[in-house]
């Protein structure tokens, strides 16, 4: 008996990626997943911060899908690299800062990488024709496969009966008329399919796995590279990013303010990295100041705002402790800002 | 066999299942690896990725904030 091939299948935890997965499994093929960090996924990030969500049930669905279809499940760091398809994408963005054709074709391309590394013979993914609008078009198929370096080993199992035979289809890797003719935005083939396997259970539908899809993140993101004149970030601005009230008071610096005890618990590990804001004479949020230097009257704006979103508001006065990134600690008595006083252009 | 500690405090998913399999990577099976969280999801996580690579967790406890999982390598580690 031949050694069965090896596929590295795309595992997003999503529907399509495992019944993409499962088809080849039922063929008798390898199947190893790959999932991809790029610092963007929603998945789990702020479930984990806010205590209102700590105590609803976890998982990474990525592991999850893995573990039900049997299969090992790879997770790689690509934070760093995936700056430049952010920063330069050559096909441009979506209705958001999300990049997903060239998204799509960097991850297909660090599959491939990871094939060959591995000594794997194909790669997987769980796209369907037409259904997204930018990376899972008929055109644009034929790019991802090119621009990654992957081209006829790449395999779309859920709609390959509709595009050209690959090379594991045309080697008899696997058998091009066990794999599926999917198409369209419709989820019944892949309900139905699902239901032919036997999974009951799966994450909903895709569209909702990537902060950048998201208008108000893409925002805070243009927000930070203005306010700093640099496109530039780092994962830490990327976390901070997802947590927090965002005011921009000034074009030189911003204020994240915590929302509840989870938040606040959560950026007390960046507090050193900034100078920061905490009510004393009553209890309030733990607020960061990210930007250039603070002058003095920065520096009470800011705790009059802190004081407005502390549970002294309707004080005439809070004491406010600012302390600076050496440590050096000052308070500061400040009357909070009235919501009249707090423009509506400074919520970023 | 050696006991190894990964500090993963901060960290939230996947991070901490990325670090532990890093770090597992370069371990030989029977070793340990105690893996120190602060994200809670890391106490799913973690135990699953374990399961689909064929590594055991020996102790998975809270300790205040903070969540300790145990690991040792399994035979066919990686």
């Amino acid at each position: 008996m031949s050694t069965p091939r090896k596929a590295v299948a795309l595992i997003s935890g999503g529907l399509d990626s495992m019944l993409a997965a499962k088809t080849l499994l039922a063929q008798g093929v390898h199947v190893e997943g790959i999932n991809f960090f790029t610092g963007f996924c929603v998945e789990g990030h702020t479930h984990a911060i806010r205590k209102k969500d700590q105590e609803k049930p976890k998982r990474n669905n990525a592991l999850w899908v893995a573990e039900q279809i049997g299969i090992k499940l790879h997770i790689v760091d690509v934070v760093d690299e995936y700056k430049d398809v952010l920063l330069n994408p050559k096909h441009g963005y979506g209705s958001n800062m999300n990049p997903c054709l060239d998204c799509k074709g960097f991850m297909v391309k660090k599959a491939h990488e990871w094939m060959l590394a591995h000594g794997f013979d194909f790669i997987i993914t769980g796209e369907v024709i037409g259904q997204r609008p930018m990376s899972q078009r008929k055109d644009t198929m034929p790019v991802i496969a090119r621009e990654s370096g992957a081209l006829d080993r790449l395999l779309r199992p859920l709609c390959a009966k509709l595009l050209p035979p690959t090379l594991p289809e045309r080697e008899g890797w696997v058998d091009r008329e066990r794999l599926h003719d999917f198409s369209g935005r419709t989820r019944k083939p892949q309900m139905a399919l699902a239901e032919q396997f036997g999974i009951a259970e799966y994450a909903q539908p895709a569209g909702g796995c990537c902060f950048l899809t998201d208008v108000s993140y893409s925002k805070k993101l243009v927000d930070l590279w203005t306010g700093r004149g640099t496109r530039e970030y780092d994962f830490d601005d990327l976390m901070l990013l997802k947590v927090g009230r965002h005011l921009r008071p000034r074009p030189h610096f911003k204020l994240i303010v915590g929302r509840e005890e989870g938040e606040n618990r959560f950026m007390e590990g960046y507090r050193h990295q900034f100078t920061h804001f905490q009510t004393v004479s009553c209890p309030g949020p733990l607020v960061l100041a990210d930007g250039g230097a603070l002058s003095d009257d920065d520096l009470h704006l800011a705790a009059g705002l802190a004081a407005r979103f502390s549970q002294g508001r309707d004080a005439a006065q809070v004491d406010v402790q600012v302390t600076d990134k050496t440590g050096v600690s000052r308070t500061l008595t400040v009357a909070p800002l009235s919501a009249g006083q707090i423009p509506a252009e400074w919520y970023v | 066999m050696s006991h190894h500690q990964l500090d993963a405090r901060r960290l939230l998913c996947p991070m901490p299942v990325i670090r532990t399999q890093n770090k597992v990577q370069g371990l030989a099976p029977g070793d340990t690896l105690e893996v120190i969280c602060t994200d809670p999801g890391a106490h799913h996580d973690i135990p699953a990725w374990c399961r689909i690579h064929g590594h055991h967790v020996l102790e998975s406890r809270q300790q205040g904030h903070e969540w300790i999982i145990t690991v040792q390598v399994g035979a066919s580690a990686n």
